[in-house]
């Protein structure tokens, strides 16, 4: 390798390398510093102290989001990759229609959280949706109104969401499945063991790389779950759905409260970085 | 609205004359049937003077994603020549120095004297214009419809509170809903200062919700103005949450419902559908507010610009909205009253001639307040704050009325 | 696994499976079924109920004469501003990523592990946070409110991803194979050039694919970011679908969501299984 070849990767690179931390880490250090000033409706650089961050957590409105991020983020990810996996070992049981059936559990991912949001708002819209449709049938009693109750509003949130992406960890599982060496398979099954515990003793350990991979693009895509849940309930009612995402937005934009929004932006990004950071620094030591 | 050959036609005459015409971007979220009639209309005048007209509308949210667009485009340098901005907002943006300076216009127009004081103090800052008014709506409104009040036998508009859960109780037992309401924040609190200014008085209205003085908030009035609050709501119906307000305007049009409490700007929504007022719909004071008037008053603020043909279209922007002729043109779509002062009303239906007449009695007596529900009388921080709070309450039966006072009271501490 | 009998067991299975595609399904019927019927049908019908006759007219509203504010367009232009955002965006988000992938994989150097794992955790990081400090840079540069200016952020927001897919993809390449190209005298861009990019075909696909998704998809920067006359498609359709007057056309709103739904709906249901290949040659791999 002559010298020109030893500085060309470096090259090539450099602009990566300089876009992509000012990008990433410029930006939040900046945010950083702003959730210290005391800004309102443009950066101001009159520094306060923590006193952002106090006044964050005692609006309950903060408190609300954070629940809220907790229910959304385990029941979406659970839920897709639990419906994924289900429907990825249904699908590897070299079914005729596969490529169709695939398809069609592939294509709500392609859709924007924006149109899956419009659609579902009204399909699970009590007077015009579901419930009408159920008690038009004749089931005059049924009612299904989570959408306008405080409390269960978020769960309508989760199934959207779930919808939208189970089909991807399906996929994602399914090539897994697929790199599975079948020897190993025919073995157990001549060694007497039954389906199931094949499945529970080999499979699924062996899909442990994917199991983090997807948790991994979920755990992405449920933070960027603002615009389904700005799409869906706005929010709401009142401030029921609000999550940290849609939180930091109305504070720094609609309330003129940037401070505010920058302080609750580096708690997300705090415990993104909480459970992001050690599993990457371990499966980064672990490679070549 | 495709006036493109009159445009090109205006253009090239005044090509020909040598006249500067310019190019105005009007960030705006006008986006229902009679709001953006009436855009069209200002966008008509500025062609007219050979202007072109941007439209750059961003709907959602009551204005929350134009105001992100807004701030994102002033931090890069480059502002929209005009954003529909109102109330104490205007002065923060002046505050940060990004405002123009109108008051050439002003002064050419004979602003100060066609305005009100109380609406040409929020147009200014430190004494000088930066914002131009559209009109004047009158929030604290409650609209009827006729049919449904007669198929439950209520003889008129009720005037106090008492009167109006009588005739809200003789609706649902007709079977039919008697508050058409949509429930998004703004319109839950826009119900809640009608019945804080119905309860407490003008006086009371003021020390609480635009003093935010917390001996009111926490007051026995309050706690009475929460009661009434909330037994409003057990008269609507339960898909109320997240409907647009419009479309619970549409309620009421259909029949389906009785009352609502919106502004007038649902008038303009009534019209737009053809109907006629006193026959098809009915208007009259919130219960219990007839000697007050709660202000909205809509308006452009002006961004300071570097290109000087977009300055004077500008100019011509800010003139053209305080005109006479637009002025009546505008508020006749809208639903809401002309801001200018001394124009001709004979246009104007009869709920819009109420209107003026109260606008004019009401500056004299006191009984005209900002609407706090329309961002005219707090600041965006202590005015979200307490509409979380409010609605809050209104979606939550299991908070009580104590513990409501003490989340608004601790709302209002925001600034 | 199981021999192909017509068993209970796989009867189960195909009612399984065909439940599980009317779930998913069901949505887009119903915005379907909705967009072909006409104002009449949508008051008295119900959720379900099939369309009259196939009336296209709320398409072509949505299309060229829906009110999105003063304006009355449609969601044309809307599109048109997509289109010539999101093909420049991902074809050059893409490349970028695979040249990154490329160093990061096969050229490394001191440092260079320890920048992919700052790199990759931009990866999780919400975007509302770079929202106002980008419009400051944007206005530097002189493109905010542009559809340069979008290209420039989606392709900056999409570094870390693309970079990811390549970079794993890469990493498989058996070391004997460069190091025979290396003594043959090969250099930096002929490896590139002659070896990877023909052998690269399946997580191109799988990054394209993702890239277009996601950035025709996007509605914070679209919205964030865009002046009048950039604005994007999710953005138009945002505008659309809350410019009411008083009764709700949702055949017209339906139509505009699908409409602005069909590219990327086209993309996965034509190359939804190069994007499968892909992840199965490796892409996501742990």
């Amino acid at each position: 390798m002559n010298s020109l070849d030893k500085l060309l990767p470096k090259l090539v690179l450099a602009p990566a390398f300089v876009l992509g931390l000012a990008f990433i880490y410029g930006f939040m250090v900046w945010n950083g510093v702003l959730s210290l000033t005391a800004s309102r409706m443009l950066p101001n650089y009159e520094f306060v102290g923590l006193e952002q961050y106090t006044r964050l957590f005692e609006m309950d409105r903060w408190w609300v989001a954070l629940k809220n991020l907790g229910i959304f983020g385990v029941l979406y990810v659970g839920g897709s990759m639990a419906l994924g996996v289900l429907l990825a070992i249904l699908l590897d049981q070299k079914v005729r229609a596969e490529g169709f059936i695939r398809t069609i559990y592939l294509y709500p991912m392609a859709l924007s959280f924006v149109v899956t949001g419009t659609a579902w708002k009204w399909i699970l819209n009590p007077s015009e949706g579901l419930q009408k449709l159920v008690q038009d049938l004749g089931w005059e009693s049924f009612t299904f109104d989570w959408l306008v109750q405080s409390e269960m509003a978020i769960y309508c949130v989760v199934i959207a969401g779930v919808w939208q992406s189970a089909g991807f960890a399906m996929a994602l599982f399914l090539a897994g499945l697929r790199g599975i060496d079948d020897s190993i398979i025919k073995a157990a099954q001549i060694d007497g063991a039954s389906l199931p515990r094949i499945y529970w003793r080999i499979v699924l350990p062996a899909l442990r790389p994917v199991f983090f991979s997807t948790l991994m693009v979920l755990a992405h895509l449920s933070i960027k779950a603002f615009d389904l849940v700005m799409a869906l309930t706005a929010g709401g009612p009142g401030y029921a759905t609000d999550v940290p995402a849609t939180f930091m937005y109305a504070m720094s934009f609609s309330r003129g409260q940037i401070g505010l929004g920058a302080a609750s932006a580096t708690i997300m990004l705090a415990t993104v970085a909480a459970i992001v950071v050690p599993y990457l620094y371990s499966e980064l030591r672990k490679k070549p | 609205m495709q006036s493109k050959p009159l445009l090109a036609g205006a253009v090239l005459a005044l090509a020909l004359t040598g006249a500067v015409a310019g190019e105005v971007e009007v960030l705006h979220y006008w986006t229902s049937g009679g709001e953006a009639k009436s855009a069209a209309e200002l966008r008509k005048m500025m062609q007219s003077k050979g202007h072109t007209w941007k439209d750059f509308a961003v709907a959602g949210g009551g204005g929350d994603n134009a105001m992100t667009v807004l701030k994102s485009r002033v931090v890069s340098g480059n502002p929209p020549a005009a954003a529909q901005i109102k109330g104490p907002a205007i002065q923060e943006w002046a505050a940060e120095g990004v405002l123009a300076n109108l008051d050439a216009v002003a002064k050419a127009e004979q602003w100060d004297t066609a305005l009100p004081a109380v609406v040409a103090s929020v147009m200014k800052y430190k004494g000088s214009y930066v914002a131009a008014p559209v009109n004047v709506h009158r929030v604290n409104w409650l609209w009827a419809s006729p049919e449904v009040l007669q198929k439950a036998g209520v003889a008129g508009m009720p005037k106090t509170l008492d009167e109006f859960f009588a005739a809200a109780d003789k609706i649902k037992a007709a079977g039919l809903i008697p508050v058409a309401h949509g429930g998004q924040n703004w319109q839950d609190f826009t119900t809640f200062e009608s019945v804080v200014l119905g309860v407490g008085g003008p006086k009371f209205y003021q020390d609480a919700l635009v003093k935010l003085d917390q001996k009111a908030l926490t007051s026995d009035t309050m706690a009475k103005s929460l009661e009434a609050f909330r037994k409003i709501k057990s008269y609507t119906d339960p898909a109320a949450p997240g409907r647009d307000w419009n479309l619970a305007t549409a309620m009421v049009m259909q029949g389906k419902a009785g009352f609502q409490f919106m502004g007038d700007w649902a008038k303009g929504e009534f019209m737009a559908a053809g109907k006629v007022p006193g026959k098809d719909f009915l208007c009259a004071a919130a219960p219990g507010t007839a000697n007050a008037f709660t202000f909205n008053v809509d308006s452009f603020a002006m961004y300071k610009l570097k290109d000087a043909g977009a300055q004077k279209a500008q100019a011509d922007l800010a003139a053209a909205i305080m005109s006479p002729a637009f002025q009546e043109v505008f508020n006749l779509n809208k639903g809401s009253i002309p801001v200018r002062l001394g124009m001709a009303m004979d246009k104007f239906d009869d709920c819009a001639r109420l209107s003026s007449k109260d606008f004019v009695d009401t500056a004299k007596s006191g009984g005209l307040v900002p609407s706090v529900a329309h961002g005219m009388a707090v600041s965006p921080a202590a005015e979200g704050a307490i509409k979380d709070a409010v609605s809050q309450f209104w979606n939550n039966d299991k908070i009580s009325v104590a513990d409501g006072m003490k989340n608004i009271a601790k709302a209002a501490t925001n600034r | 696994m199981t021999a192909r009998r017509f068993t209970l067991g796989r009867f189960a299975l195909m009612a399984t499976l065909l439940i599980g595609a009317a779930f998913f399904l069901a949505p887009l019927y119903v915005m379907v079924v909705t967009s072909l019927k006409d104002a009449e049908e949508l008051r008295t019908g119900n959720l379900l109920s099939l369309p009259g006759s196939l009336n296209f007219s709320a398409w072509s509203e949505a299309w060229s004469s829906a009110c999105t504010g003063a304006d009355c367009r449609g969601l044309q232009p809307f599109f048109w501003n997509s289109v010539w955002m999101a093909v420049p965006a991902v074809l050059i988000s893409t490349t970028w990523g695979a040249l990154n992938g490329y160093v990061l994989s096969l050229w490394k150097f001191r440092g260079s592990e320890t920048f992919f794992g700052l790199l990759l955790f931009g990866v999780f990081m919400p975007f509302q946070v770079v929202l106002l400090p980008m419009s400051q840079v944007l206005g530097w540069l002189g493109i905010s409110s542009s559809i340069g200016g979008l290209i420039l952020v989606h392709c900056l927001a999409g570094l870390p991803s693309t970079t990811l897919f390549f970079r794993n993809y890469y990493a498989a390449v058996p070391g004997e194979l460069l190091n025979a190209a290396r003594l043959d005298g090969a250099g930096f861009w002929q490896i590139f050039l002659r070896i990877i990019v023909p052998m690269s075909t399946p997580i191109a696909m799988v990054t394209l694919i993702w890239q277009f998704t996601q950035i025709w998809n996007d509605f914070l920067f679209g919205v964030a970011f865009s002046g009048a006359d950039s604005k994007p498609v999710t953005v138009g359709l945002n505008n659309l679908a809350n410019t009411t007057s008083s009764v709700k056309a949702y055949n017209v709103d339906m139509a505009a969501a699908l409409i602005a739904a069909l590219p990327t709906v086209a993309v996965y249901v034509l190359a939804g299984r190069y994007f499968v290949r892909g992840l199965t040659a490796g892409a996501v791999k742990g």
